[in-house]
């Protein structure tokens, strides 16, 4: 019964919002289901495991032959999806009474079937199967699930399920392969862990907290070491015998959409660095390597254009030596040492900053002006490299946010815990014409509520609605915190701001009086400068 | 042998919905009348106003405290199913439909001809409506709520295990299911008890009033109460019966974490599930399905189908196809209300 118990996880995962609801229904999975068909609907889930095996029109051509075309034409028509007009539609033939499929057997017989028999194969198993475990199969034999199961959401569900840390799944995942039978007999604690040996795998990265004033007044500076806080993305990059990989802070493996990085990691280490792109050794703003994120792939011409390099943070591995229980010291001295000598392409250290006091410190940071930077970081010389959080050990000390003085102007419905609520916040901003005209998009930094009582406004002062969205009165000013401004096309307003979020509620402020347009665009980062907000507040 | 007159010449189509001339009698008229008969509850075949109203004892009661004393026909006459009458040379009875409690097939003979309004209808077994009956006939006039092949409703029993599974994955979160209040919430509640869910089921106030008329027809639906004045702790894990527009609006926030469900036909299409938050869509309808409508329309072997309200485009195409000759009636009024409506994306609030 595997596959109708798949389709309707599937069905759940697809209209869950929730994230905790989401690691509960796959939990039920891990612990319900048998070898090796968690791990296969597993690899699914993720697109770890991709059929593609039929195209969308072989599967018309085979509901075709059972429906009247008119009434396909309307069916089609309503619905508006193929896969699952034909799962809805499809006439079981009479008097089957084989048993659905499991997610082993489809995997086996779709690697063994010629492609003329194909047809047949899948008609059979889509009588033996209800509307749901139809649309599953289809979706599953045609190549994309597509249910928002990232793998990092699998390995947080996996640790869950078994109660096992989640940078000890992490350090083991990219080891092993679907249907991932050791890993779960680790994880069902009837084995060791598997060894992934020379693979290339993913360490789980060291992370920062912010740092607040109360914790700076604590820091005695010979303690500490700093460095800028490149605005790139976090990554680790792991090579040797066993191969190259380039992963994302969450463990994501982006190396196809940065070959040029790839080719460049001629060693056999482990080191942890931004990414960035760089042009003669300057680094360009953060909207510069947006071009280059998200992509499977990536063409030459971007290349060229947008080219990347990784500044390096970390050693954490030299050949087979984990170094990571070292203090942080020593893994400087290790780190340069390394650089020196394999001194790879695309890649320099991140310079150590000097300093005699926080004072001085706090001194540089409010001086930094370069857009590719977004502050300090404080690392204790004596900290090991551990995996994840650990407070006290490294900070993240950010520049303050710029703000602008925003006019609501559009307001939508939240996800989960939300959905009831007006969460998500489009605000503009005066254009020289007395036009108000939208320069994002943000749906945090208000409390409870505050969000309780947004909503009540804005229910009772919609103008227009356009579907899920509510178009409102002019007539709150947010004050919103932002960490850079960007040129950009795709808006209006031909501004894009990073990271957005709502600082305060101006109740006392006259929505006339919010900001201007050009107050905006002279914030913009273009390369050189960071311009300080100096808004009429 | 006499000539039997063709339907068509008693059965008349008026702006009020069908009139039966020779009997002087409309059929769920959409405007006031002075003689109506009434196949269902549902505000958009019962309306209130009318002079006199005849239906079954249940559909009767349902009308009028849905209308209030006196709205519900100025004089009633309750009629059992089975139980035959002759008005002005017309004969008269009712077949169940299985749609609602009390909702009743109206079936018609005049001089050898016979026609049969099915109102709604449904052919899956429900508890708390009694079951559908084949009346052959000469006309038969359908609804075509789901009439496109993409609609089969699976066993309602499969959906409700669905719930109860999703109610021992989450035990923490209130299951809040959105149903329409007449017949469908009923309908789940009594279905709940037989699948063994012996806890009590909180209703949201827009349900009590009719679960009381059902309860008083002599439908037992076990230990129901107020989810508006319970304690939130109260309702972990239990589950709540509220109108579909109130499963992810304002009003659940008092709900633990609530988990939105809605139980109707429509939840078939995703796009339509997807439309106002709902998280576990429950194919459960109290109208026929695509198979169950052309599976009636043969079986009453009437050479001719009239339809009243829903995608009859599809139905009459395959009723031509089986040589059945089908009209589309465009009835105004009907599949407004209730199932036939799908959930708004935001009730005023």
């Amino acid at each position: 019964m595997s596959l109708p118990a798949f389709a309707e996880l599937l069905e759940r995962l697809v209209f869950t919002p929730g994230r905790n609801a989401k690691l509960a229904l796959l939990g039920a999975w891990f612990a319900e289901q048998p070898d090796p068909d968690r791990g296969i609907g597993l690899a699914a889930l993720t697109e770890e495991l991709r059929f593609a095996a039929a195209k969308p029109s072989m599967i018309r051509e085979l509901v075709m032959t059972r429906t009247d075309p008119e009434l396909w034409r309307m069916s089609y028509d309503y619905v508006g999806d193929l896969a699952e007009t034909v799962a809805l539609i499809w006439q079981p033939r009479a008097g089957v009474n084989a048993p659905p499929p499991t997610l082993a057997e489809i995997t086996e017989a779709l690697e063994e079937t010629p492609k003329a028999e194909l047809p047949a194969l899948i008609a059979g198993w889509l009588d033996t199967l209800d509307a749901s475990g139809r649309l599953a199969l289809i979706k599953l034999v045609t190549g994309g699930l597509r249910v928002g199961v990232s793998a990092r959401l699998a390995r947080v569900a996996l640790a869950e399920w078994s109660g096992q840390p989640v940078e000890d799944i992490e350090e083991v995942w990219h080891g092993v392969a679907a249907p991932y039978v050791p890993l779960f007999r680790w994880l069902d604690g009837k084995a060791e862990r598997p060894d992934p040996r020379d693979r290339p795998i993913f360490r789980p990265l060291m992370l920062a907290h912010p740092l607040e004033d109360a914790d700076l007044a604590a820091l005695r500076p010979e303690d500490w070491r700093a460095e800028w806080k490149w605005d790139g993305i976090r990554v680790q990059l792991t090579a040797g015998p066993g191969g190259r990989k380039l992963f994302s802070r969450g463990g994501e493996d982006i190396s196809a959409a940065f070959p040029e990085i790839i080719a460049a990691m001629d060693f056999h280490a482990v080191l942890d660095g931004e990414l960035l792109v760089m042009r003669q050794g300057e680094v360009a703003p953060f909207a510069d390597l947006q071009q280059r994120l998200n992509r499977k792939t990536v063409t030459a011409k971007m290349q060229r254009d947008h080219p990347t390099a990784v500044r390096l943070y970390d050693l954490l591995f030299d050949a087979h030596e984990d170094l990571r229980a070292l203090p942080f010291d020593a893994r400087r001295a290790r780190l340069e040492g390394w650089a020196a000598r394999v001194a790879p392409a695309r890649m320099d250290l991140s310079a150590l900053i000097p300093f005699d006091s926080m004072d001085a410190l706090g001194t540089l940071r409010d001086g930094a002006r370069a857009a590719s930077i977004e502050g300090l970081m404080l690392k204790r010389g004596d900290a090991p490299y551990v995996a994840g959080r650990v407070k006290g050990l490294w900070w993240k000390w950010k520049r303050d946010p710029l703000t602008v003085d925003a006019v609501l102007m559009y307001a939508q419905r939240g996800h989960g815990k939300r959905s009831s609520f007006y969460s998500d916040y489009t605000f503009g901003v005066w254009r020289e014409d007395g036009e108000l005209v939208p320069i994002g998009k943000a749906y945090s930094g208000y409390t409870d509520e505050e969000l309780l009582w947004l909503d009540r406004w804005i229910r009772a002062n919609t103008i227009n609605r356009f579907g899920p969205v509510r178009e409102v009165e002019r007539g709150i000013v947010f004050e919103v915190a932002f960490d850079a401004a960007q040129r950009s096309t795709r808006h209006k307003s031909g501004v894009a701001l990073r990271f957005p979020r709502i600082a305060r509620i101006r109740r006392d402020k006259p929505v006339e009086e919010a900001d201007r347009l050009d107050t905006v665009m002279a914030l913009l980062t273009d390369g050189d400068g960071r311009r300080k907000a100096d808004s009429s507040s | 042998m006499a000539v039997m007159p063709h339907p068509s010449t008693w059965l008349k189509v008026t702006p009020a919905g069908l009139y039966c001339e020779p009997g002087g009698f409309f059929i769920d008229p959409s405007r006031v009348v002075d003689r109506a008969v009434i196949s269902h509850g549902h505000s958009d075949h019962a309306r209130p106003g009318h002079a006199h109203v005849l239906a079954t004892r249940e559909t009767l009661a349902i009308m009028t405290a849905r209308m209030g004393e006196g709205r519900a026909g100025v004089t009633q006459q309750a009629l059992r199913y089975g139980e035959a009458l002759t008005i002005n040379g017309v004969q008269l009875w009712l077949r169940p439909a299985g749609h609602v409690l009390g909702s009743a097939q109206i079936c018609m003979d005049w001089q050898g001809s016979r026609a049969v309004v099915s109102g709604d209808y449904k052919r899956h077994a429900d508890p708390t409506a009694a079951r559908f009956e084949v009346e052959p006939c000469d006309l038969f006039v359908t609804e075509a709520t789901f009439a496109l092949p993409v609609f089969r409703h699976p066993s309602a029993e499969g959906e409700l295990a669905k719930l109860l599974r999703s109610v021992a994955l989450f035990p923490e979160r209130t299951h809040v299911v959105g149903c329409y209040s007449l017949g469908k919430c009923q309908r789940l509640i009594a279905m709940l008890r037989q699948a063994g869910w012996d806890r009590p089921i909180h209703l949201h106030g827009a349900h009590v009033a009719m679960c009381a008329v059902y309860e008083a027809m002599g439908v037992r639906l076990g230990d129901l109460r107020a989810a508006t004045v319970a304690k939130k702790d109260a309702l972990k894990g239990a589950i709540v019966l509220a109108p579909p527009m109130a499963v992810a609006d304002r009003w659940a926030r008092r709900l633990n974490e609530p988990v939105p469900a809605v139980a109707s036909g429509w939840m078939r299409v995703r796009q339509r599930a997807k439309q106002g938050g709902v998280e576990l869509p429950l194919v459960i309808s109290d109208h026929a399905d695509w198979d169950e409508l052309l599976d009636t329309c043969c079986a009453v072997q009437a050479p001719e189908v009239w339809v009243t309200h829903g995608r009859e485009d599809a139905l009459i195409h395959a009723l031509s196809l089986r040589g059945v000759k089908g009209r589309a009636l465009h009835l105004v009024g009907l599949g407004e209300e209730e199932e036939d409506a799908a959930p708004a994306e935001d009730p005023v609030a």
